[in-house]
């Protein structure tokens, strides 16, 4: 089937110059929005989530929104033609025929491409099991980008479980083809970044460490990823509740940080950073879900051929 | 080569000794109403010991299976008894439908009538990883 327009399945879909472009975009929209209010006039995104995420989800709709398109699709496989044995090729090209451009998560990993080879329309990946949710990577690319000025030359640190998150293999992947990226692991034995990813760093030739507690190299870092340690990783109650603390951040553990210090994390955070940062200067975990939604906007531009 | 014993047909040589009958099962040889011989451990000066089939009847090949199988087969094709062509496999590119995906959380393992499509990623180690879900395919070295 011929195809007018891209996808994004995967973020190494994109060069570093498209990401960079996205950026620019992404930027031109918070500094001229006055030419963006009517520019997706007439176009439908359609939001395909056959299991819920409601935060993705509304992150996209609100893009298409603000970029005065509208918005269709269902949420949560219960509500849709897949709980009734529809396949993904069937609604996606059904859904085709309504709308312009696709955004679509999926519990099974590789459906968006299957959804790319049965539509002319584009498809983006909003998420397709443990796989690749590649906006959440263009989403902290944007955060990062305007918070230090540029992708290359800072300390990244990342922390908690970097064994099972996608979202720090990813962003981890993408970094690493900037120049003079220190990488700073902090996750506990257990929870450790896999093998292949060790690999990659290994390849890759940046600086980078494996460090089991925050306090350590606090005052290294410029940036600070922060995800969730979830119980149900450990295989003893005692080990979790020994080892959960030590990965939630809280002023205290903030002392000896850098002043300029951007706090992320993908969220929904449960308590891996205490309430009591978010009045912090250096909180930027709900900054960066703005940043999702100009980043989502650029991309749905990008796709429809129009920026 | 020895192409005895075929008229017009092929003969596919240098398969890997114990690796004839597979290819017998997948080419659904049993099917064919034309002599077909399969030789096992034939002495080879090149690979010790080698398979050979010998069809005597020019059917379509399934090149991407056959690569897939054993790269280093070598197909003959004979007309009137005389060797007409010579061709040397390669692992493919892609392989369409010739293994299943295993991974349980791939989209493959329910959509209906999908494609099993597998990349390869690397020639040397044969490695072959899943179109949809990236998950290396470990069957078969
Ligand atoms: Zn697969």
């Amino acid at each position: 089937m011929e195809k007018n327009f891209r996808n994004l399945i995967s973020i190494t879909d994109l060069s570093i110059e498209e990401i960079d472009h996205l950026i620019d975009v992404a930027n031109d929209i918070v500094e001229n929005p006055d030419e963006y209010i009517d520019i997706c006039k007439g176009k439908k995104l359609a939001t395909l989530f056959f299991e819920p995420s409601t935060r993705t989800r509304l992150s996209f709709e609100a893009a298409m929104l603000e970029l005065g398109g509208s918005v269709l699709g269902f949420a949560g496989a219960s509500s849709s033609s897949a709980a009734k044995g529809e396949s993904v090729s069937d609604t996606v090209e059904t859904v085709g025929c309504y709308a312009d451009i696709i955004a679509m998560r999926h519990p099974k990993e590789g459906a968006p491409m299957v959804a790319s080879r049965r539509t002319t329309v584009p498809i983006i990946n909003a998420g397709d099991g443990g796989h690749f949710h590649p906006t959440q990577t263009l989403t902290d690319l944007l955060t990062i980008k305007r918070k230090k000025g540029e992708l290359g030359n800072i300390t990244l640190g990342l922390c908690g479980d970097l064994k099972f998150g996608r979202t720090v293999h990813s962003l981890i992947e993408a970094m690493l083809r900037y120049d003079n990226v220190k990488f700073v692991l902090i996750a506990p034995e257990e929870l450790r970044v896999p093998e292949y990813i060790r690999e990659e760093l290994r390849k890759s030739g940046a600086d980078w460490k494996e460090v089991e507690s925050m306090e350590e190299v606090m005052h290294e870092l410029d940036v600070l990823y922060m995800t969730r340690v979830q119980r149900e990783r450990f295989f003893n109650e005692e080990d979790y509740a020994r080892l959960k603390d030590t990965y939630i951040l809280d002023l205290e553990k903030l002392e000896t940080a850098k002043e300029d210090l951007t706090i992320m994390h993908p969220l929904p955070r449960v308590n891996e950073i205490s309430v009591k940062v978010d009045d912090d200067p250096r909180a930027c975990y709900f900054y960066q879900a703005l940043c999702g939604k100009h980043i989502r906007m650029a991309l749905i531009l990008n796709l429809l051929g129009i920026k | 080569m020895n192409i005895d014993g075929v008229t017009t047909g092929i003969v596919l040589d240098h398969i890997k000794a114990g690796k004839g009958i597979k290819i017998y099962n997948y080419l659904h040889l049993d099917k064919l109403s034309c002599s077909v011989a399969m030789l096992q451990n034939v002495k080879s000066s090149k690979y010790g010991k080698k398979d050979i089939i010998k069809i005597d009847e020019l059917i379509e090949l399934d090149y991407e299976m056959l690569g897939y199988i054993d790269s280093n087969i070598t197909v003959n094709f004979v007309k009137d008894g005389r060797l007409l062509k010579k061709e040397h496999l390669d692992l493919p590119e892609t392989l369409t439908d010739i293994i299943q995906c295993k991974n349980p959380r791939c989209i493959t393992s329910i959509e209906q009538e999908i494609e099993h499509v597998f990349k390869l990623v690397d020639r040397e180690k044969k490695t072959y990883r899943c179109a949809y879900c990236d998950v290396e395919h470990k069957e078969y070295k």
